[in-house]
């Protein structure tokens, strides 16, 4: 059985948990842009974890149904409806044959992860059924859904079948995640962040700043990063004049922001420089980057990465944002303003430890509905 | 040695501080390193990526703290265990029976979008420098950019040119170019600042195959001069 896309949206793509073990052939980590988003969704229709959902990006989205599943969305401030019956955020609701769930929105975020029961059924690619929009493979055909695609869905599980039998009534579940979980974007987020590799390489005025200011979200960002304007971040060894390349960057800041053209959504790769040679002052070697990374072109203006980053980068790198925090990374959207906050790694390591342990005790209190 | 944070999922081990000087003898030692730690599989690492001079570690820290670690101690358990697997006794790496891989380039200026740049740059003409890029010896330094992207070294100094200050928006797959002092080869189509001087029919990555680059971190290579039609021969 098959969703049809009826309406695709700005970019919606076919994602799961991403790929482990090919960053060494330079391919990305991909995925879900917030991992526990599509596990908690997964969950919430009876599927396993590593499931293959949507992730939808900005603007709305239309989906028809062929048969009986469950869905379930999380991520930003969406409206989604079936059948003018408004969906929560973080429910598991039934649809039936030829129900369309619109989705709409969204009103803070830019993001969505919608599981439906069954899982989107393409064929794996290198471990993962996760669209890599760059190197053109995984999800449906390697790219983004358009007006009219038809998506294979896998079968129901046991464990969704008696849900539906549950449900017949009031369709909506009473059952939910808790709505941090569900509910990701928030309006002016703090992100915990562990130093980066070159930290000691910046000046203390960079420091304090980047440890105190806020950094406003440019419109140029995508899958791969969110680009950031605020104070220049200058490297001690850093003799350069105040960047042109950080006022032009803020003047286009400016001049987009204000009607946040969704249009320019999309950063340009460039090659890192690989192994720079002549020992330019601000070039590194490259070397591994990971989503989370944040790093410091010679501009000044950060670019935080996210799944779809590059495996290797040459800017140097100057914090980190911990895992726990990258589901609220993902909702950061033009106009945004985010600040940075300094952890430890053991923090790190407790915080996910901590959300781990709350997550299997939604999974215990999940399999109470299997009756 | 040296071992930094990156993030609390991954931790970068590095080698030497720089590369430049002695590209053979690192790329041999991150290898090696890169070898040992695979060999070595400790629990709870997921995956390694070498570049140049460093290789990462990521690692599943949930992982590590079920099998034992302590939550505060995951970083401190895991830098010592790489350093055991670091220090332990210098075995002997047999170098696979290293090959040089033949890359089919068709320098005919339709592919070669900035020959004459790189000719006028060097003040030499377009036909020599074909003869020096494929007359060269590369070894493949690192994978990364996009999928299947392989930085080379190997690249005739005569050659070496500035990358473009703006970056094409759309560079053909198969692209074989130069940035700086450094060749590769555009797996896919991409945006790309390097000086394209001729295109491969041959498919640097495909998902489909195991493994999916054609070329890996360590590989020699060079390469081959064709004509067009070798070029749609191969292609199809």
């Amino acid at each position: 059985m098959n969703v049809t896309v009826i309406r695709a949206g700005f970019l919606t793509t076919v994602q799961d948990l991403g790929r482990t073990g090919h960053r060494q052939f330079g391919v990305s980590s991909g995925g879900a842009l917030d991992l526990h988003a599509m596990r908690i969704a997964n969950l919430l229709v009876g599927n396993d974890e590593t499931a293959a959902g949507l992730e939808i990006t900005q603007r709305d989205v239309r989906l028809r149904f062929e048969d009986e599943r469950i869905i379930s969305w999380c991520g930003g401030v969406y409206k989604a409806s079936v059948a003018l019956r408004s969906i929560p955020a973080g429910h598991s609701t039934l649809v039936s044959a030829g129900d369309e769930l619109s989705i709409s929105g969204p009103q803070q975020g830019c993001r969505g992860w919608l599981a439906i029961s069954g899982g989107i059924a393409v064929v794996p690619v290198l471990g993962s059924r996760s669209t890599d929009l760059r190197g053109n493979f995984g999800g449906l055909g390697g790219r983004a859904l358009r007006d009219g695609d038809i998506v294979p869905l896998g079968k129901n599980s046991e464990r969704t079948n008696v849900w539906i039998d549950n449900l017949r009534a009031e369709r909506i579940a009473q059952w939910s995640a808790p709505q941090p979980w569900s509910q990701t974007a928030t309006a002016n987020p703090v992100l915990r962040v562990v130093r980066g590799a070159e930290w000691n390489g910046f000046n203390d005025v960079t420091l304090q700043r980047f440890a105190s200011e806020a950094f406003a979200v440019s419109p140029d960002s995508d899958r791969m990063g969110v680009r950031l304007a605020g104070p220049e971040l200058r490297r001690t060894d850093d003799v350069a004049e105040p960047g042109e390349a950080g006022q032009l960057f803020q003047e286009r800041l400016r001049a987009t922001s204000s009607e946040l053209n969704r249009k320019s959504w999309t950063t340009q790769p460039i090659e890192p420089i690989g192994c720079p040679s002549g020992g330019k002052r601000l070039d590194l070697v490259s070397e591994a980057v990971a989503p989370g990374t944040i790093q410091v072109p010679p501009s000044g203006m950060p670019i935080l990465l996210l799944g779809d980053c590059q495996t290797i980068g040459g800017y140097p790198k100057i914090a980190q944002v911990i895992t726990v925090d990258l589901s609220v990374a993902a909702q950061l959207c033009a106009g945004d303003h985010v600040r940075f906050s300094e952890v430890s790694i053991a923090d790190a390591h407790g915080l996910l430890l901590q959300r781990e342990r709350e997550l299997e005790r939604f999974r215990i209190g999940l399999s109470l509905h299997d009756s | 040695m040296q071992i930094t944070a990156l993030g609390d999922s991954a931790l970068i081990v590095r080698l030497r501080d720089r590369f430049e000087d002695a590209p053979d003898e690192t790329l041999n030692e991150i290898l090696r390193t890169f070898r040992r730690l695979q060999e070595a599989a400790i629990p709870g690492v997921i995956e390694l990526a070498p570049a140049y001079t460093t290789v990462a570690v990521f690692f599943d820290p949930l992982r590590m703290i079920n099998d034992g670690a302590k939550p505060d101690g995951v970083i401190e358990l895991l830098v010592q265990r790489i350093g055991e697997v670091l220090a332990g006794g210098r075995r002997r790496h047999k170098r696979g029976a290293t090959h040089t891989a033949e890359i089919p380039v068709c320098y005919d200026l339709e592919f070669a979008m900035d020959l004459k740049r790189v000719a006028h740059h060097a003040q030499i003409s377009p036909s020599e420098v074909v003869d020096l890029h494929r007359g060269a010896e590369y070894r493949v330094n690192c994978i990364g950019f996009t999928p299947g992207f392989p930085y080379l070294t190997g690249l005739p100094d005569k050659l070496a040119t500035p990358r473009h200050t703006v970056p094409r928006k759309e560079i053909p797959a198969g692209s074989v170019a130069i940035g700086g002092a450094q060749a590769g080869i555009y797996p896919q189509k991409s945006p790309g600042g390097w000086n394209v001087i001729g295109r491969t029919p041959l498919r640097l990555f495909d998902p489909q195959r195991d493994p999916p680059a054609l070329l890996q971190t360590g590989d020699q290579m060079r390469f081959r001069k064709i004509t067009r039609e070798e070029f749609e021969s191969l292609n199809g």
